[in-house]
């Protein structure tokens, strides 16, 4: 095998829907031999928390897929009473159990044993006061100097 | 399909979880050892070549049987 190869990864959103892409791609690169680190900022911080209350909203969504044709009749407006977004998240989880889709904590565990690095952005712990007590154990805390260390020797960086 | 010496039936399973399973698998496998792995995620297929292509371990075999995907990868 010729050099490892690096990835790195800046993960910037905190909804279910988008904590995908950053662990899948993560713990599929170091499965594939690269040397992985993702860069955890604003709300993709919420990753990071060992209960992870993650939610998915259909508002300002047009390309999210709505149950019984739902987009076709049901007024943009109805999406924000309350309790939607909840019903919403319970359906996603299920359509993904049924499917096979991995469990994000599960992934996210994978991505940990596979030595995938995760930093979390001190800076925006410190905007939002976020408990570093709620995150999960082995998260490295540094800054934007510290991602292009490992950023600028990358072959791959994505914003996601 | 010829001998091997370990299987993982990933079957139900979806991307990328076939995969990392499979890299799980070998890691405690020797060099040489052959892995037989069951899948019926669609995107399997593409998916071990692109495995095998990465990281050095022969795709040996991949085939479709009754509607399932099988592979046999050889640890480099």
């Amino acid at each position: 095998m010729p050099d490892e190869k690096k990835l790195a990864i800046i993960a910037t959103k905190g909804s279910l829907d988008w904590a995908y892409p950053p662990f899948i791609l993560a713990s599929t690169a170091a499965a594939l031999g690269y040397e992985t680190e993702i860069f955890f900022t604003f709300y993709g911080l919420q990753l990071l928390k060992r209960d992870l209350a993650l939610e998915v909203t259909p508002l300002g969504n047009p390309g999210m897929p709505m149950p019984m044709g739902m987009d076709k009749w049901f007024p943009v407006l109805g999406l924000a009473l309350p309790g939607m977004q909840g019903m919403m998240t319970g359906m996603m989880k299920k359509k993904m159990a049924s499917k096979g889709v991995a469990d994000l904590a599960e992934l996210r565990e994978l991505c940990q044993e596979a030595e995938v690095k995760l930093i979390a952005c001190q800076m925006t712990v410190d905007l939002f006061e976020l408990n570093t007590a709620e995150f999960i154990d082995g998260i490295e805390y540094a800054g934007a100097a510290r991602f292009f260390e490992f950023a600028g020797e990358s072959d791959i960086c994505l914003y996601i | 399909m010829a001998d091997f010496d370990q299987e993982l039936d990933a079957s139900g399973l979806n991307c990328p979880l076939p995969i990392l399973r499979a890299k799980k698998t070998l890691n405690g496998m020797e060099s040489g050892q052959v892995l037989h792995i069951i899948a019926t995620d669609p995107g399997s297929v593409k998916d071990f070549e692109a495995f095998a292509n990465q990281t050095g371990n022969e795709l040996m075999e991949s085939k479709e049987v009754g509607g399932k995907f099988e592979f046999l990868i050889k640890k480099a």
